[in-house]
């Protein structure tokens, strides 16, 4: 099984993300449950949403609190111990940020983690160029499905279809394919971390 | 068709396909998506006929399903929460009248103090009002089990509530197999109704009735229920045998043939409680489960015969009748009389608490030892309980939530 939490702030689209992440594990014909934090989820306000993907049907219905995979969307929760809670020692991680991960302060999180675990993907600059909004989501997963391997690029990119037919979709696709990219390109490289 | 799809979205299609002729909501919070969705697929003229009606509250929705139903058209609603309280009087009116309709309830806590997430307190309220009440394990299960709900209401003229866990299920992404509109059709033939309020003809229905015959009509009511007792897994195999896949019956045992200890549960809990079941299984330890549909009728003769060999049981309940203990394993001790099997009614998941596998397993560890008492509550915090009752001085109860976080307030 390998699980997902997505952590952002309320309207930022969380729930859209392990939505999308769903899809696409369904797509491979994986089973796949997402599922939101159930708070009374308020604007700008810190908020989770959960994936499973697993090769088995699902049952367990509880919170992800030992996450194989995390992906922030947005860098000021990084500071936040919860957003942390629970990592797995050879977990992944990745931060909607246009800076190196040497630059956010975040050492201590993610020492323990391999390197080329970790990346940050400038993922609202992304999707402002090619979305015209900054809707970080498509690009993350873009980078997920790079760094972590769980999913294939063109599973993401037709979950993205599936949930925003037409030009707003197509315009994600892009987004999600340049993170994929900047992806690919720095685990093949030296060091991991996008310098957009 | 399978489809990766959010819970309530998957009812709708499949109670779209039901052909409901009125769908009736009141669409604020406790609402879910599942009227949302409906009144997106009336819009679009994909179900027709049918009139979507916007009423101004939940008593207003379920009356004008009640009307609805005694002119003869099929009729659903949606509530959960505050939303079914407030129908409250008309949801007695529907079951006395008799009249068929399927109202999906997606299963959330009752205030006071306020609190919108999941556990079984408000069905659990109206427990007794004479309705059916079905309880769904999975999205999978509360889609197929609509299909069944019509049918069953029809069949026997009683009102039928579908349960489902809000949020863990309502909320949840997973994959469903959404059946045809032909497929749906076959099972779900239209609705022929018992009794008609037709202008040509007047009748009365739900007339005052005096001591002469009230006990009877009650009486009636009683029987129904224990009719459906006998019709629900005829249903359930008729459903098997079309879709190629069990959902609905009595209730569905996972690996209780030869065990010891059996939990019993209602909802969404029976996934986790499954995985569970396989954990201590892999320990050697004898422990099955049971995923209880039919909550109302409580089948009580057939628990009794599933329980059987059983030396322990265990409630895994997601509401509290005060000062007793959980609902199932109060209505169990019918199906255990006169036996020496011991009863563990662990109540959980109030509120929306997580319950997870850790808990779960830690309890079932304790009961298989004999180390749980008769009534526990999971993964309470004591201290902060005892801490209250040490204060508490005609203070309103969500002061509680001072004291838990006063320590960490304070720089």
């Amino acid at each position: 099984m390998f699980q997902v939490r997505i952590h952002g702030r309320g309207g930022q689209g969380v729930v859209t993300g392990a939505e999308m992440l769903s899809v696409a594990a369904f797509l491979e014909d994986q089973w796949a449950q997402a599922f939101p934090s159930f708070g009374s989820e308020r604007m700008g306000a810190p908020v989770m949403a959960f994936c499973r993907i697993d090769q088995k049907e699902i049952r367990s219905r509880e919170p992800i609190t030992d996450p194989d995979a995390l992906v922030i969307q947005d860098p000021t929760l990084l500071h936040l111990k919860s957003t942390w809670e629970g990592l797995s020692a050879r977990g992944y991680v990745i931060i909607n940020s246009a800076r190196a991960i040497s630059d956010l302060g975040i050492s201590d999180h993610t020492r323990q983690l391999p390197e080329d675990h970790v990346f940050a993907a400038p993922a609202t600059e992304l999707a402002l160029k090619h979305v015209g909004r900054p809707v970080p989501n498509a690009a993350l997963l873009g980078a997920l499905a790079a760094v972590s391997g769980c999913l294939r690029l063109e599973s993401v990119e037709a979950a993205i279809r599936h949930k925003f037919p037409g030009k707003v979709g197509e315009n994600n696709i892009e987004a999600a394919r340049a993170a994929h990219a900047m992806a690919v390109n720095a685990l093949a490289g030296p060091g991991v971390g996008a310098h957009a | 068709m399978l489809r990766q799809i959010e819970g309530s979205q998957a009812i709708a299609e499949v109670v779209a396909m039901c052909r409901p002729e009125v769908i009736c909501a009141y669409p604020i919070t406790p609402q879910t998506h599942i009227v949302e969705t409906l009144s997106a697929i009336v819009k679009q003229g994909r179900l027709k006929p049918c009139e979507f009606i916007n009423v101004e509250s939940e008593f207003a929705a379920l009356s004008v399903a009640i009307g609805a139903s005694a002119a003869g058209a099929r009729a659903y609603t949606a509530t959960a929460s505050q939303g079914i309280l407030f129908m409250a009087e008309a949801v007695y009116n529907a079951s006395g009248m008799g009249l068929p309709m399927v109202m999906t309830v997606g299963n959330r806590a009752i205030g006071a103090p306020i609190n919108i997430w999941n556990d079984h307190s408000d069905s659990m309220a109206l427990k007794d009002a004479g309705w059916i009440q079905l309880h769904a394990e999975t999205n999978q299960e509360a889609a197929d089990l609509h299909m069944q709900a019509f049918r069953l209401s029809e069949a026997i003229s009683l009102p039928v509530m579908v349960c489902l866990d809000g949020f863990i299920l309502t909320h949840a992404y997973e994959r469903v197999d959404l059946p045809t509109q032909d497929e749906v059709d076959a099972f779900v033939p239209p609705y022929v109704p018992r009794q008609v309020l037709d202008p040509e003809e007047p009748i009365n229905i739900g007339a005052m009735v005096g001591p002469d015959a009230f006990m009877e009509v009650r009486y009636l009511a009683h029987h129904r229920q224990l009719e459906a007792l006998e019709y629900i897994p005829l249903l359930a195999e008729e459903f098997r045998a079309r879709f190629a896949r069990a959902a609905g019956g009595l209730f569905q045992t996972y690996r209780a043939q030869d065990a010891e200890t059996i939990v019993v549960a209602l909802g969404s809990v029976n996934g986790t409680i499954k995985d569970v079941v396989d954990t201590l299984r892999g320990e050697g330890v004898r422990i099955g489960s049971i995923s209880l549909c039919s909550f109302r009728p409580f089948p009580t003769a057939a628990l009794a015969e599933a329980l059987k060999s059983a030396r322990r049981v265990i409630t895994i309940e997601k509401s509290l009748a005060n000062g007793l203990e959980g609902d199932v394993a109060h209505d169990l001790r019918l199906s255990l009389h006169g036996r020496t099997t011991r009863l563990n009614c662990v109540i959980a998941g109030l509120g929306g608490r997580p319950i997870t596998r850790a808990s779960l397993t830690r309890v079932f560890r304790e009961a298989v030892e004999d180390r749980l008492p008769a009534l526990s509550f999971l993964d309470l915090n004591m201290e902060a309980v005892n801490r209250q009752l040490e204060h508490e001085r005609a203070a309103p109860a969500e002061s509680i939530l001072a004291s838990m976080y006063a320590s960490s307030s304070r720089p």
